[in-house]
């Protein structure tokens, strides 16, 4: 009875600390376990107690790649509580907004953490002394998204002009027309991207997922949409809790998400893309068709097209937005706080980020509960890693071990995303 | 003749939110020619080659709140020639450090179904608590720029040039209207560590201070002041309760203020 175990003790190139333990005996794969032994920081609890409008300023520090997708999904839960509806240039800002936070952790996955496992290479500093010219397109590209976020957040990392109810500050026409400059280098540079890796070897793994992400019904998805599945989920945000349940189980390393009754589910770029294709723009959709890509994406591999095929959208869609724009009346509507509970859905790049919130009269805290994409993808990490590993057994060891990594980075999982993440010790052998 | 040995440079996560150490990869302009002058010898979240030390310098993020993370800071230290924290969570615990004000097996209960699952230390502390670090760049995040300072520094055998000033200096620089004099906004700048580029009074809004408290602050009679405007006291004990709530001088001003 031959019993092996392939461990990688530290993942790699995702944001935040994992670890990867397969065991496959008799050449079967007996137990995969994604262990995530991020230390937990206890958000949910820690906003108890604090004010309605620093929970943008707070949830934006669970996770420095995606700070932008905790600040709307926490506007915009405050916003339901409240009854706020905020004006429509401030809705088109904070839709500009997240375009850039896409275009700059999309390419950083792409480009940095990604790319590298289909050319062979351990990092994209490696990859650089060969592949110079695409590293450096990805980094300008990955420039214009944060300089998005920069001009109109204030910074790239833990923005500080988003609020409640607006923000503190909207640029003029005359601050964001560079931007637009800068946007129509990136469109084609982000054309170029999809060309560059739809041109990369994709194994031929395709699952049966259960797709999930919001649907809106002119656009494709950042902020506001029901949540939507190809399976017949259509529900709201305020049903969240409702359909999907956390996990808290032993043998885990982590809260996992199921659809309550049929299981695993997906969320991110895969998802978005195969139930949203039609309100793609034109030219993504046209870049998505010659990358070889139909309206529904099931190959876990290709999420990397999928990626690069959004990015050029959020590129396409921040230049309209900036065409459109027009200066804010007033940087925030107003908002009165009253007693009750706030429930909000938005696309992060990695997928659904849902938040709610418990509220007294002040406006005061009193229950949070954030559930972030990883967390919902990591049973499907480890369903693909179970249904594609077999056929993979003839590899050595170390090729075994990389192709496992490459199956989890295709997630662009974000383990830092933590306060759902349990710690384990790990099991060194 | 024999090429002189680049330093070799680690980057090492400890609890945090990533932020800092991507600061590095968001050096788009800077990035190649930083990977050009060091050896970039293990920096997990951008590569899968993870050379064994020493190291001659390491870069450290995040805050120590758990057992085995309180071990490993002592091993990174020992294969450090130069140990350089970032950000606010190894400067001064982070926002994570909010547990050092309640009771953590509270925190445990309301986020996990299962507390027993849950190893983690009662408190969050900044690196320095635990061993010897050569330098502190502050802010939650840190800014780029001063991190290529750091680097660039370090290269040099220079100290870096990061100013100690408060965030008030910096709104005179640029030209900003003053929020709190002209407008009434409660802003913690006159307290806080210059590094940002006064980002939040640019954009009309009162500093919440992520760098920190400045050298030699004077936080009570800012708290004075901020009361004197009219900021309820609870609000007056969340702004210095914030990313940098474990760090002396903001620690004893928030405890002046609120139930």
């Amino acid at each position: 009875m031959a019993v092996k175990k392939i461990k990688v003790d530290y993942l790699a190139r995702v944001e935040g600390e994992g670890a990867l333990h397969v065991t496959l005996k008799d050449g079967a794969v007996r137990d995969v376990e994604l262990r995530i032994f991020e230390p937990p920081r206890f958000f949910e609890a820690f906003l108890r107690g604090r004010a309605f409008g620093e929970a943008p300023d707070i949830t934006a520090r669970i996770c420095g790649i995606c700070p932008v997708a905790y600040q709307m999904s926490a506007v915009h839960a405050m916003e339901d509580a409240f009854g706020v509806v905020v004006d429509a240039p401030l809705r088109a800002l904070r839709r500009l907004l997240y375009c850039g936070e896409w275009i700059e952790s999309h390419v950083l996955h792409i480009t940095m953490l990604h790319a590298p496992d289909f050319l062979g290479y351990e990092s994209a500093i490696a990859m650089a002394r060969e592949h110079q010219a695409e590293v450096e397109r990805g980094l300008q590209l990955k420039k214009v998204g944060n300089e998005i976020v920069q001009l109109v957040g204030g910074r790239e990392i833990h923005p500080i002009n988003v609020r409640v109810g607006g923000f503190y500050r909207t640029p003029t026409r005359r601050e964001l027309a560079p931007l637009a400059e800068r946007l129509k280098w990136a469109r084609d540079a982000a054309i170029e991207t999809v060309r560059w890796v739809a041109g990369f070897e994709f194994p031929d793994c395709e699952r049966d997922y259960e797709f999930v992400a919001l649907r809106h019904a002119g656009e494709y998805p950042f902020n506001e949409g029901r949540l939507v599945s190809n399976k017949g989920l259509d529900i709201g945000a305020r049903d969240y809790e409702a359909h999907f349940e956390e996990r808290h189980v032993a043998y885990s390393t982590a809260l996992q998400s199921v659809i309550r009754g049929r299981g695993a589910y997906l969320v991110g770029p895969l998802a978005r893309y195969s139930l949203n294709f039609d309100r793609l723009s034109p030219l993504a959709q046209e870049a998505a068709r010659e990358a070889g890509l139909g309206p529904v994406c099931a190959n876990p591999y290709r999420s990397i097209v999928v990626r690069a095929v959004e990015t050029l959208y959020a590129c396409d869609e921040a230049l309209r937005l900036i065409e459109g724009y027009q200066e804010p009346a007033r940087p925030a509507v107003p908002v009165e706080p009253r007693a009750g509970s706030g429930y909000a859905c938005t696309e992060a790049p990695r997928g659904l980020l849902y938040h709610r919130y418990a509220l007294d009269a002040q406006g005061t805290i009193t229950d949070a509960r954030i559930v972030p994409p990883t967390s919902q993808n990591q049973t499907s990490i480890e369903d693909d890693l179970r249904a594609f590993l077999p056929d993979w057994l003839g590899l050595d060891d170390e090729a075994l071990r990389w192709r496992c990594e490459q199956t989890i980075r295709n997630y662009d999982p974000c383990i830092s995303c933590s306060c759902h993440f349990l710690r384990l010790e790990l099991e060194r052998g | 003749m024999a090429k002189a040995r680049k330093p070799r440079l680690a980057v090492w996560k400890f609890a945090s939110c990533d932020g800092c150490q991507l600061s590095l990869l968001d050096c788009e302009d800077e990035l190649l020619a930083v990977a050009g002058a060091v050896e970039i010898a293990y920096f997990p979240e951008a590569s899968r080659a993870m050379a064994k030390g020493p190291y001659d310098l390491s870069l450290v993020e995040g805050s120590i709140t758990t057992h085995h993370d309180a071990e490993r800071i002592q091993e990174v230290r020992r294969t450090s020639k130069h140990l350089v924290t970032i950000g606010a969570c190894a400067t001064a615990g982070g926002i994570q450090a909010l547990r050092n004000f309640k009771d953590v097996k509270e925190f445990i209960s309301i986020v996990y179904a299962n507390p027993a699952y849950i190893d983690t230390l009662s408190t969050s502390t900044p690196i320095a608590d635990h061993v010897k670090v050569d330098f502190e760049l502050r802010g939650c995040p840190i800014n780029k720029l001063q991190l290529v300072e750091v680097l660039s520094a370090f290269l040099a055998g220079r100290k870096p040039v990061t100013p100690a000033h408060s965030v008030c200096i910096e709104c005179k620089l640029k030209g900003n209207v003053c929020v709190m004099v002209a407008r009434g906004t409660g802003c913690i700048g006159p307290v806080t560590h210059a590094g940002c580029g006064a980002l939040c009074p640019s954009y009309h809004r009162g500093c919440y201070g992520c760098f920190g408290p400045m050298e030699t602050p004077n936080a009570r009679a800012l708290g004075e002041r901020l009361r004197a405007l009219g900021m309820p006291p609870d609000d007056i004990q969340r702004v210095f309760r914030n990313f940098n709530a474990q760090a002396g001088a903001f620690r004893e001003e928030s405890e002046r203020h609120g139930g």
